[in-house]
């Protein structure tokens, strides 16, 4: 049976990986899971200097989900180099950095930066984070500076380029179609869908932010609808995520277009569930008669 | 022990005030629980799906159950509350660092707590007196005269009791109840309601001396990985380099002097 993805040229050993912001640097999550068992490990958003991100209450409970203003806290690329980066070398995973920025040039400098890890196995841009004020989200929510932004990142990166993309759009094929021209090897979609929260006791926003993003099962069928509306409209890989819990989710990304899938708010819930939706993956092949993941990817037609 | 997600046992469970339920846990977690330290209880139902953070109250002698004392809050404390002897129930743990019960040997040792912040004092009273043979000064404030723990406290030390509406002990809050009683100490360990907490801040700022304080925040992995729990810190925090550190992995008990809170 091969369970074995190619994105871009890199192989994954299968197509389970983390979503970024939800598994710290495999570090915290390291006591729960092998992860060497992973096909990736997608760290959280890293920029060139630390952020602070947003106040507190900074994740509140909804219905089948989440909501989240951590607003890109992050220790800046210097650090995230000398641990994060220096921790997973001592694992058979692929790496693949999250990166964000306020400006272009804050992307292109950690980016740069990147380029002589040898660790780093993709790097992908979040252009889609809702929580954060400045810059990042406008590169996501227009076509022109997506293909802007994407085609100065391919200029200076040393490895395969992934586009995360918004649902906060109104069309997102017509952005996963910028990123494909302006030469992304990849994109990976979706980001949290904006969402608030209200308190009624106290009156006020659950969030210090007043908004976050939405992320869990709650958000599953609008982020299989994206995927497959992307696998139709461009013909470079898909990493797809939201809300995935089991195995049968992360086959429904696959079979709706994804060459792979990242497992996000279900860690919180389930610190297992990325090792058990790589052996349930491997059981529905079995049951399905499937030798081969390929054969399922965009299946569905 | 690392920390685990394991379905442990309900050994019993039974109310002890208005909404406050005090359930024993049979788990191997209890083997190296220690005061201070919490667990994640995970609800069934699946529309709620994040752990809810609770305090260990108490390990048995044999360190095979866990106690925790709560107060039904909402959705998932409802739940929790509907359980019964022989019930399974989804947890986290341990985690968090607990109390330094180093900084309290020979000193003289005040264990402050406030609602649903006086359950972590008890496993601390009692590991005091055991390991280094501190009596604490026991200060617990109530909303009214349910005064739950206060019988399992006195066990461990003296204990003054403040209630909101004066119906037992000093009026007022445990602020009051020291006043009142006229007591000192050399050391503060405490829990409870952020205004409580502020206020122990101050007064060991004024009176000169260390208090560890236990923190709240809203959580979700647990573990430190999400970023959701932190709490701002007087230096640059070791983990995330800015102002901020997670409540979950670096705490939730902190150096009052250490925290903005
Ligand atoms: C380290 C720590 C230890 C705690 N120990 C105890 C204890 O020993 N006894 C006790 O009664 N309570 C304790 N709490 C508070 C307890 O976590 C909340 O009362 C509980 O999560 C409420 O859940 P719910 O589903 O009933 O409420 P809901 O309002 O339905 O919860 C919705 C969401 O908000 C979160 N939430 C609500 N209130 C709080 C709160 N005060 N702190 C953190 N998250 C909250 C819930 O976990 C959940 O994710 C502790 C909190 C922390 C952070
Ligand atoms: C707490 C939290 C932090 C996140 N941080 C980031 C981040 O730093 N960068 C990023 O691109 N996405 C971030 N995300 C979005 C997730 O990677 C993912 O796209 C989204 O949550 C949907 O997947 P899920 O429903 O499985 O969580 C974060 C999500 C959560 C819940
Ligand atoms: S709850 Fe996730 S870091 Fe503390």
């Amino acid at each position: 049976m091969n369970t074995t993805v190619n994105i871009a040229g890199v192989t994954f050993k299968n197509p389970v990986m983390t979503a970024s912001g939800t598994f710290g640097s495999g570090m915290e999550y390291s006591e729960f899971v092998d992860l060497n068992r992973l096909g990736g490990v997608v760290t959280k958003g890293v920029a060139n200097v630390p952020w602070p991100g947003n106040p507190t209450p900074r994740v509140a409970e909804t219905y089948g989900g989440m909501l989240n203003a951590i607003g890109l806290q992050n220790p800046g690329i210097d650090v995230f180099m000398e641990r994060d980066l220096a921790f997973l070398k001592d694992y058979d995973t692929n790496v693949i950095v999250n990166v964000c920025g306020k400006s272009v040039e804050d992307y292109l400098e950690v980016v740069e930066r990147l380029a002589d890890a040898n660790n780093v196995a993709m790097l992908e841009i979040n252009v889609s984070c809702p929580n954060v004020k400045e810059g990042a989200i406008a590169f996501g929510q227009k076509a022109d500076a997506l293909f802007d932004i994407t085609s100065r990142i391919k200029k200076v990166a040393k490895q395969p380029v992934i586009m995360k993309l918004s649902p906060n759009v109104t069309d997102i094929t017509e952005m996963a179609k910028a990123a494909e021209a302006a030469g992304a090897d990849c994109v990976s979609l979706i980001n949290t869908i904006t969402g608030m929260k209200i308190d009624i006791n106290r009156k006020t926003f659950a969030l210090a932010n007043k908004t976050g993003g939405l992320s869990g099962p709650a958000i599953k069928p609008v982020a299989v609808r994206m995927v497959y509306q992307v696998a139709q409209a461009v013909n470079i890989p898909i990493i797809g995520m939201g809300g995935i819990a089991t195995a049968e989710d992360a086959i429904e990304f696959i079979l709706a277009g994804a060459s792979a899938i990242s497992v996000g708010a279900m860690n919180f819930v389930n610190p297992y569930a990325t090792i058990e939706i790589v052996e349930g993956i491997e059981t529905y092949m079995k049951a399905q008669g499937v030798d081969d993941i390929n054969d399922l990817i965009g299946a569905v037609k | 022990m690392a920390k685990q997600k394991v379905i442990a046992k309900v050994a019993r469970q039974e109310q002890i005030a208005a909404g406050i339920f005090d359930m024993w846990i049979e788990t191997a977690l209890a083997q190296d629980a220690k005061p201070g330290q919490f667990i994640s209880v995970y609800p069934k139902d699946k529309s709620t799906l994040l752990p809810r953070p609770i305090s260990i109250c108490e390990v048995n002698e044999d360190k095979t159950m866990l106690r925790i004392v709560y107060r039904v809050a909402g959705k998932g404390t409802a739940e929790f509350s509907a359980y019964t002897a022989g019930d399974d129930i989804a947890i986290l743990g341990t985690l968090g660092n607990g109390f330094p019960l180093d900084a309290a040997k020979g000193k003289r040792v005040f264990l402050m707590g406030g609602g649903i912040g006086i359950p972590p004092m008890l496993e601390l009273a009692k590991q005091l007196k055991k390991q280094y043979d501190v009596e604490s000064r026991i200060v617990v404030g109530y909303r009214d005269n349910q005064t739950f723990l206060a019988d399992d406290l006195a066990k461990y030390g003296s204990v003054y009791i403040a209630s909101e509406d004066g119906s037992v002990g000093s009026k007022g809050n445990v602020m009051n109840a020291i006043e009142e009683n006229n007591l000192s100490a050399d050391i503060i360990m405490a829990c409870g309601p952020m205004p409580m907490l502020r206020a122990i801040k101050q007064y060991a700022e004024a009176n000169n001396m260390t208090a560890y304080i236990s923190l709240e925040e809203r959580m979700a992995c647990g573990v430190g990985a999400c970023l959701g729990c932190v709490v701002k810190t007087k230096e640059v925090d070791h983990h995330s380099h800015v102002h901020n550190a997670r409540i979950c992995t670096d705490g939730p008990v902190y150096d009052a002097k250490e925290v903005e809170i």
